[in-house]
């Protein structure tokens, strides 16, 4: 079925927890958001590394690629992912989500990250956030 | 005057009393406990497990901490400890709680952020400098290589002096909650619980003031269940655990009264009520009638609260004292044995000092200034409280139902086959989305959130941050200890845990002690044993 919203084909979106971080409460919920929005979702699971998620996100042709992280290693973890896929030479816009402080946020997008979903943001701003990225 | 009075009297007469006014602030007196039979202290412990409740003894302030190095976590202990904190409870890194060393390619970026690192028994060392083993008790929040951080506490103990049967404390130790809620595993369950039955019957024999296990609903709801499911997963891997200990023969009136529980103090104050005195209740009617315990000390649920996390906001954070207070609130009528208060930060990152230490001064206040500690189970004989009591229970049971089912009348059984079809992942997971669409759709709402959220664009406050410096410090700390020790020993020890591994008829504390006392690492230890049991990967569900 095409995406009702735009009518092009479905959005596909990876996503993933990187590194040891288990919590997966909020990464689970995102995937039903989108998955009830009309995207297309890859949810990878657990313990991933940069080179599995390159790997899948390569396989599944993705649009974007989502990571939730809670502990704290984002301004690690973010760029070297970001690292990974350049090396791959692939292009996909990398989204972050979790307890991110706002300082951190700048510097993420800074970075190279396409957006920062903090604590609480609403479905309708998730969403939002996945489809802007995309299309830019 | 019932008999059941009379002997809530004699118990009470012969209970201590703590040295405090137990008037209201306008002097008038106030029994100890009010309402009808069975009265607290009597079976089934609804209304609580000691005949005076907190005019014994009130609640054990235990605030969990754990940053940086070993040397960071020490100097924030003993500053929890002079602000009269009571017990000690540590937070590890997300390394040390998955086996890892710091070195290893996993912890990067890792290290120190969200807990303390703990490489070796000289970490250890450094992380109870100077702080008297024999006086405090310490819980460790540690799981899947909880057996290695055991056996470096008593291996820092006999260093200190302290011999182990003087150690007091907590290790968590429930690994059926990682496959169902926290995720931090490193084997399969069946060969995990085999660890877990050495570990109780190591500190049954050896350690009389270890709790070996503390079995955890926090995580449970924090991943985003209900309070029934919380309260129902929760006393079902009790049982489990029961069941495991009892097909080694062990004797339950033993190994019973060394068990501790661990909830969620969440923001709906009467349904958490509800569900801390159903605890009391089902955990005594199971050990007793189902699993035949005589002594009464094996049929009290004792248990330790935190306030809800994931209830906290980052939006308007300073609101998140006012909740928290309130759930302490709710753990104190429901008669916990110890509580964290979290600290207001905490969903934008680990606690400021200044954080942590308005969290403990909010559970003072409700210890001493609002007179909730003079009467036991003050709610008891309301009847909503009762009627929430009882719906709790009700739940709870339809879920052991379940499982039994599941288990052909074995809940351990259910609860590992629960775990491989996603039983519980599943339930937890559809919790969470419902509350979030609840939210969502403003059926649900979170002050600051989703209303009332004029004030939410203000900066952050002053927040806790672990330098990229504490990653490295620890690299090398790590190295020195590795450069430094006796790696014929090491090799030697680790062997002998592999070993040991493969007869299911050693306990693997001793091997593991030996271990750690001439600096095997964590991670080598964990993967003596990993050689044998091999790992477990979740099926990535939605």
């Amino acid at each position: 079925m095409p995406d009702p919203s735009t009518s092009s084909p479905k959005i596909r979106v990876v996503l993933a927890k990187l590194g040891l971080d288990g919590h997966d409460r909020g990464i689970k919920v995102v995937a039903r958001i989108l998955r009830d929005a009309g995207m297309e979702v890859i949810y990878l699971g657990l313990r991933q590394t940069t080179a599995s998620i390159v790997a899948a996100a390569e396989q599944e042709d993705a649009d974007a690629i989502g990571l939730s992280m809670h502990n704290a290693g984002h301004l690690t973890l973010a760029p070297a992912m970001l690292a990974a896929l350049d090396e791959a030479e692939l292009d996909i816009p990398v989204i972050i989500g979790g307890i991110v402080p706002d300082d951190d946020v700048e510097v993420l997008l800074v970075t190279g990250v396409a957006a920062v979903l903090g604590p609480g943001a609403p479905a309708a701003d998730v969403v939002a956030a996945v489809r802007d990225v995309v299309v830019s | 005057m019932t008999s059941s009075h009379d002997d809530w009297q004699a118990a009470f007469d012969a209970s201590p009393q703590r040295d405090a006014p137990f008037e209201t602030m306008s002097g008038v007196e106030v029994e100890a406990v009010y309402g009808d039979a069975p009265y607290p202290g009597q079976y089934p412990y609804t209304r609580g497990l000691f005949p005076a409740g907190y005019r014994s003894r009130l609640w054990t302030m235990r605030m969990f901490a754990g940053f940086g190095t070993a040397e960071d976590t020490n100097a924030r202990f003993k500053e929890l400890l002079r602000h009269g904190g009571t017990g000690l409870s540590t937070a590890f890194d997300m390394p040390t709680l998955m086996g890892r060393d710091s070195d290893s390619s996993w912890s990067l970026g890792e290290v120190g952020r969200a807990g303390v690192a703990i490489d070796t028994l000289s970490d250890m060392e450094d992380l109870f400098a100077d702080i008297e083993l024999d006086k405090v008790s310490t819980s460790m929040t540690i799981n899947g290589p909880a057996a290695s951080m055991l056996a470096m506490y008593v291996a820092v103990g006999e260093k200190n002096g302290v011999a182990r049967g003087h150690l007091a404390g907590t290790i968590q130790n429930d690994i059926l909650k990682e496959y169902q809620a926290q995720k931090e595993y490193i084997y399969p369950p069946r060969p995990s619980m085999r660890i877990v039955t050495d570990m109780v019957k190591f500190t049954t024999a050896e350690m009389p003031r270890w709790h070996p296990i503390s079995i955890s609903g926090y995580h449970i709801r924090e991943a985003g269940s209900t309070a029934a499911q919380e309260l129902a997963f929760t006393l079902a891997n009790g049982f489990a655990y029961v069941e495991a200990a009892l097909a080694e023969g062990q004797d339950i009136d033993e190994f019973g009264r060394r068990l501790s529980f661990f909830f969620n103090s969440h923001i709906d104050f009467f349904e958490e009520i509800g569900k801390f005195r159903a605890a009391r209740r089902i955990w005594a009617r199971w050990m007793k009638e189902r699993y035949g315990a005589t002594d009464e000390r094996a049929m009290m649920c004792r248990f330790h609260t935190q306030t809800a996390g994931v209830s906290l906001t980052a939006q308007q954070p300073e609101i998140n004292i006012a909740r928290v207070a309130l759930q302490a609130l709710a753990g104190a009528l429901g008669g916990t044995q110890s509580l964290h208060t979290d600290s207001y930060d905490e969903a934008l990152a680990l606690p400021s000092e200044k954080a942590a230490r308005i969290a403990l001064r909010t559970q003072q206040v409700v210890a001493h200034e609002t007179g909730v500690a003079n009467v036991a189970d003050p709610l008891g004989g309301a009847p909503y409280v009762e009627w929430m009591t009882d719906e709790m229970e009700r739940q709870a049971e339809a879920v052991f139902a379940h499982l039994d089912e599941l288990g052909n009348g074995s809940i351990l059984e259910g609860c590992y086959t629960g775990i491989e079809n996603g039983y519980f992942v599943g339930e937890i997971a559809d919790s969470a989305y419902r509350f979030e669409r609840e939210v969502n759709a403003d059926r649900r709402i979170i002050v600051g959130v989703n209303a009332f959220t004029e004030g939410t664009e203000d900066d952050d406050p002053n927040l806790l941050r672990i330098d990229a410096e504490t990653e490295a410090y620890q690299l090398k700390r790590l190295e020195t200890v590795k450069h430094d020790r006796d790696s014929a020993a090491v090799a030697n020890a680790l062997d002998q845990i592999t070993t040991d591994a493969q007869d299911p008829t050693i306990n693997l504390m001793p091997s593991i002690i030996d271990a750690v006392r001439v600096y095997a690492t964590e991670e080598e230890v964990a993967m003596a044993m990993e050689k044998v049991f091999g790992t477990y990967v979740e099926q990535a569900i939605v």
